[in-house]
């Protein structure tokens, strides 16, 4: 860390970051956006974009019990939990004929009312806001590192099973037919989406982390042809918008996910203004 | 029996020494029967077409073998130079594919993602690259390769997939009407490669088909399924005899025969 504040001092001297909480918000912004990006493009590509939602909205509930049993940091009951959903989910899609986004659907309305009524028992629900809007600044150098090692994480994934990811995405008996465990794989990827989804949320926030885990990787897929430069525009999209919202943020005193995410938006409308041209 | 020895007899020639066998297959779901008493013999080098009425249980089949469903039975595959009986190396080429066309993979990523441990979205080696270009100019397709799947013709992307299949070289083909949906052009182009292909890969290929002329051109064996192997033999021995009748119902074969002009599916048979 110690490394990281010299470097900032030294090649961006300016206002904004003589702050040690930017520093350590850029840092932030630096890690969460790449790996949102990276895991983006398959979420889009596997069409599971409701599915990431769920799981975002679902720790309210994450939260609640987390309170309950009276920890101070909830996170580590939100991840067992987010966990213990993606399995349920995965397998409630098996085991009934019910079509998936029902399936999900329901989920998602029982986790958040489920939620509420626990956080809001006796009026606090306000104390709980900040996971709803996300608050990047107040976050500490340890949990960056933490961030850090689930970045990590998620390239370790992909160096390891993303040429099955792509191939369950693309159709499940042409995987079978070489070898590739279909369930195996789809349920690996629901649970690695529910730990990145739940170790960010905090600092993202609920109402807004599927949008910047979805639009990067959908506006990086209108305009890109092949698998390398949809990482690599997706990645772009996310460290630009994370910079810039991060900056905005600060000079209009606004929320920073919600600014972050405003402008990937803006991205996805260009990208989508440019498609039919690249096409 | 005796259709069947004619027909070993007659495949002698040509290759035949490694075969891939189903055993007393049978596949049900829940309480359903849906397959019984499946006995096939398939030679490499040789095309069996699989066909029979809707719902007689042909994609299931392939689904059991590819190990989609479970099933009772075996399947085994006989390599004549190891001698000894194992699980078949098996390609699949699936049904016109119901696929997101938005999604930015192009044929190489595909390919890449198939044949390589590196992942895909690190790039990948010219080696590999020559490989599938090798592999896609055997279905006239080389010219594909950095295209969008999302951008490809019904045909092509079916040729690409055949392509896909072929590498590694699988012991065992299957193809569920691999080109339905596919214009005559198209469609011509894809049977006559699979027809050539079958010898130089030396490939066991089940084919399920509904069009039965193609059948009658292409097949070197038929198969009529219906919950079980109604009869099996050579397409001109199939293809005329009562069974499909009864199969069938004699409307549908009464409005084909009328479409395509019955001389044709008798006199056109390669023998």
């Amino acid at each position: 860390m110690e490394l990281w504040y010299a470097f900032v001092s030294h090649i961006l001297p300016f206002a904004w970051v003589s702050h040690g909480f930017m520093k350590n918000a850029l840092l932030a912004v630096l890690l969460v956006g790449p790996m949102f990006a990276v895991m983006g493009t398959m979420v889009v590509n596997n069409k599971m974009a409701f599915y990431s939602d769920t799981i975002g909205h679902s720790s309210l509930t994450g939260i609640a019990i987390g309170v309950l049993l009276g920890f101070q940091d909830p996170l580590w009951i939100m991840l067992v939990f987010s966990v213990f959903l993606a399995v349920a989910i995965s397998m409630l899609k098996l085991w009934t004929t019910a079509s998936t986004d029902t399936v999900i659907g329901s989920v998602a309305a029982i986790m958040v009312a489920l939620g509420i009524v626990l956080l809001s028992r006796g009026g606090g629900f306000a104390r709980f806001s900040k996971f709803l809007i996300g608050d990047i600044l107040s976050i500490t150098s340890g949990e960056v590192l933490l961030l850090a090692i689930a970045l990590g994480g998620v390239l370790l994934l992909w160096g390891l099973m993303f040429n099955k990811f792509l191939l369950v995405s693309f159709n499940q008996s042409v995987a079978l037919s070489r070898g590739v465990p279909v369930r195996l794989v789809e349920i690996i990827f629901c649970v690695a989406t529910a730990i990145i989804v739940t170790i960010s949320i905090q600092w993202v926030g609920i109402l807004i982390i599927n949008s910047f885990l979805i639009l990067p990787a959908a506006a990086a897929r209108n305009v890109t042809s092949n698998m390398m430069s949809y990482h690599i525009v997706s990645i772009m999209i996310t460290i630009f918008s994370g910079i810039a919202g991060l900056l905005l943020s600060y000079y209009w005193a606004t929320a920073t996910g919600a600014t972050i995410v405003l402008i990937t938006a803006l991205f996805y409308l260009v990208t989508l203004l440019l498609k039919p041209r690249l096409a | 029996m005796g259709m069947t020895e004619i027909f070993e007899n007659a495949q002698e020639k040509s290759c035949g020494l490694c075969c891939t066998k189903l055993e007393d297959f049978g596949v049900s779901i829940g309480k359903t029967e849906i397959l019984r008493d499946i006995n096939i013999h398939i030679h490499c080098g040789e095309l069996t077409a699989l066909i029979g009425p809707n719902g007689g249980g042909k994609t299931t089949l392939l689904k059991a073998i590819l190990g989609e469903i479970s099933h009772t039975g075996s399947i085994k595959f006989l390599d004549a130079r190891e001698q000894k009986s194992r699980k078949p190396v098996v390609g699949y080429v699936p049904q016109r594919l119901d696929f997101d066309r938005g999604a930015p993979v192009s044929v190489m990523d595909l390919f890449a993602a198939g044949l390589s441990v590196r992942p895909v979205c690190f790039g990948y080696s010219r080696k590999l690259r020559e490989r599938v270009s090798a592999g896609l100019a055997h279905v006239q397709a080389d010219h594909l390769l950095e295209r969008r799947l999302g951008d490809l013709s019904g045909g092509e992307m079916q040729r690409v997939l055949l392509a896909l299949a072929l590498d590694p070289g699988p012991n065992l083909l299957l193809m569920d009407e691999p080109v339905s949906g596919v214009d005559t052009g198209g469609r011509e182009l894809f049977y006559q490669l699979v027809f050539n292909l079958r010898r130089q890969y030396d490939l066991s290929i089940i084919l399920v088909s509904h069009d039965l002329d193609m059948v009658a051109h292409y097949a070197d064996r038929v198969v009529l399924l219906n919950k079980t192997v109604l009869c099996t033999g050579a397409p001109a021995e199939v293809l005329t005899s009562e069974k499909l009748l009864q199969a069938y119902g004699q409307l549908y074969l009464e409005t084909r025969a009328q479409k395509c002009l019955q001389p044709n599916i008798v006199g056109g048979v390669p023998v």
